[in-house]
């Protein structure tokens, strides 16, 4: 690890102060990405900015029916919200599907959407790497590519969004609202992520200097259909191979609306919105679901260890749909489903 | 004891001046000054500075839990946290759980389980498991073996591990079945 200073900010002006007072700094949530990067001296900050401390910890009502997620919320008292657990629980039980016990209580909801990828090679400072330095190569085309993207890759980098929590919020649309040397603004969800086109340095649209603030979830949650499903290569305490969230609404058979989200597949969490026309006044059935899956997955290019990914993530397709129609998951999907 | 500095920095292979400055821990009760670089996890801070060797570092990147405490009653991996993140905040490390001679009920437990075998894990999982009862959301075996899932053991004690962990929580009235 390089030297670095720290300091721990008082209130958002104090912080985005602070970042800009000093070169190549960066914010400090919980510390679970970032300084296990810096240990492998991928990222390299020169100054810390605690900014777990900060309120912005709060899970609170808004006025037009949604809930306020603060950005320092941790993930284990996002998850384990009452509010979260009774009108999102899609939420609940991708946060649980994540990491471990011990990261979720460090973790703020902030950092996991700002979480890097696990490419191996952007972790190996040794190997040529496009996000990590651009211009270098991306030793993942051609390379070992098993936990790489089928959806939305480009020629400079075909890494994935590792997140759990982001793709259950790209199926429920949330605001990110954030505070910088410019002031406040408010960006949609699904304009956050970005896909890693000819610059994969940049994971998202947040300008230099920008500090999440919240996320504010819309009324609509899917309490009743939804799912999220993860695969991955054991039960626990693993990244997905591929991951599906699932929210609908039904009328009888009918579907009515419908949200779906990919992870483990792009470079951002993945959610489709022709699949979701697709959906929309359809019955459901295992024959719509099947047209909607081959759908999503029908401009989907794999790498070559990732060539398994695209049936696996049509199966998966079938199976979360099936799952949000019951309203109910099979035991070995579902997450601690049976606390109070 | 010499103080080994394991998360030292290195930049260009030239030695990095220290900047240390005080960091006040409340560290099993007791409120310990140490005096620690920015870049110091909470694990080296243990282990060097304060001389608990209790804690263990196994991967020292989040992913074996040997490394877990409790801060402010909540378990996390210390070898993923700064210790200049903690200043005043209560830790509590497997030597602050019990005693030799006043064994804590999870210790008690792990003892007549046959909980461990080497042994190197078993601090992060009686600290884990006590993160596990503290936050009184584990009521059937299967939520107790995914709750408990942040804590590897190489040895694969994991049938002496869930029941050792089971009998506590059974114990204080939370099982389901
Ligand atoms: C072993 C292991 C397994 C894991 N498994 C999973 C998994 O299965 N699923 C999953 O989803 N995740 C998993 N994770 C990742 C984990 O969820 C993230 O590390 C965590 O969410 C990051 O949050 P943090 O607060 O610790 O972020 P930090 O490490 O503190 O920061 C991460 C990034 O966010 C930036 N940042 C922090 N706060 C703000 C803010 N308010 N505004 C702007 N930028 C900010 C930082 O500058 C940094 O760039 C795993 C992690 C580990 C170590
Ligand atoms: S996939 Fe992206 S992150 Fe991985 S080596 Fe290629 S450029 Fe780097
Ligand atoms: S040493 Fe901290 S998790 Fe392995
Ligand atoms: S007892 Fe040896 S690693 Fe668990």
């Amino acid at each position: 690890m390089y030297p670095f200073t720290y300091s721990r900010a008082t209130d958002v002006a104090d912080a985005v102060r602070d970042k800009a007072g000093h070169g190549a700094s960066a914010y400090l949530g919980g510390g679970t990405n970032l300084i296990d990067l810096m240990k492998y001296n991928v990222e390299q900050p020169a100054h810390l900015v605690n900014v777990a401390k900060l309120p912005l910890d709060k899970i609170e009502d808004l006025p037009d029916g949604g809930l306020r997620l603060g950005a320092t919320a941790t993930n284990a008292d996002t998850a384990w919200n009452e509010q979260v657990k009774a009108r999102y629980p899609m939420l609940n039980q991708a946060i649980l599907a994540g990491a471990s016990p011990q990261l979720r209580n460090a973790a703020t909801n902030a950092g996991n959407l700002m979480q890097r990828t696990r490419c191996y090679y952007f972790y190996d400072i040794e190997t040529p790497c496009n996000k990590r330095e651009p211009g270098s190569g991306c030793s993942a085309i051609g390379g070992y590519n098993r936990i790489h993207a089928i959806l939305g890759a480009s020629e400079a980098c075909i890494a994935t969004h590792p997140s759990d929590m982001c793709v259950a919020l790209a199926a429920l649309a949330p605001t990110v609202r954030v505070s910088g040397p410019n002031g406040e603004r408010s960006i949609a969800f699904e304009d956050f992520h970005r896909l890693p086109g000819d610059q994969p340095q940049y994971d998202n649209i947040l300008a230099e200097g920008e500090l999440i603030t919240s996320l504010d979830l819309p009324e609509k949650g899917f309490a009743k259909n939804f799912t999220y499903l993860k695969l991955r290569d054991r039960h626990s305490y693993a990244f997905a191979l591929v991951s599906v969230a699932v929210g609908l609404e039904l009328e009888g058979n009918t579907i009515t609306d419908a949200r779906l989200a990919l992870g483990g597949v792009a470079h951002k969490p993945w959610r489709d919105k022709s699949a979701e026309q697709l959906l929309k006044g359809q019955p459901a059935t295992a024959e719509t679901f099947g047209r909607v899956a081959a759908h999503v997955v029908a401009n989907a290019v794999g790498q070559g260890s990732n060539d398994f990914k695209i049936e696996l993530a049509r199966r998966a397709i079938v199976r979360a749909l099936q799952q949000a129609t019951e309203g109910r998951q099979r035991a070995t999907d579902a997450f601690l489903n049976s606390n109070p | 004891m010499s103080q080994l500095l394991t998360s030292a920095p290195h930049r260009g292979g030239l030695p990095a001046p220290v900047p240390t400055g005080p960091v006040r821990l409340h560290i099993n009760g007791e409120t310990r000054t140490l005096q620690l670089a920015p870049w110091t996890s909470l694990l080296d801070a243990l282990r060097e500075y304060a001389h608990l060797t209790g804690t263990k570092k196994g991967c020292d990147h989040g992913q074996c839990g040997a490394c877990t405490v409790l801060v402010n009653g909540r378990r996390i991996n210390s070898c993923l946290t700064l210790a200049v993140m903690h200043e005043d905040d209560d830790i509590t490390t497997i030597e602050g759980l019990g005693t030799p001679d006043n064994l804590s009920p999870l210790q008690q437990a792990f003892v007549d389980h046959d909980a461990f075998q080497c042994g190197y894990c078993t601090p992060g999982q009686i600290c884990s498991a006590q993160g596990l009862l503290n936050e009184g959301r584990a009521h059937s075996e299967a939520e107790i073996k995914e709750l408990m899932s942040g804590n590897l053991c190489r040895c694969g004690a994991y049938t002496g591990i869930l029941n050792a962990v089971q009998e506590v929580v059974a114990a204080q009235g939370e099982m389901v079945k």
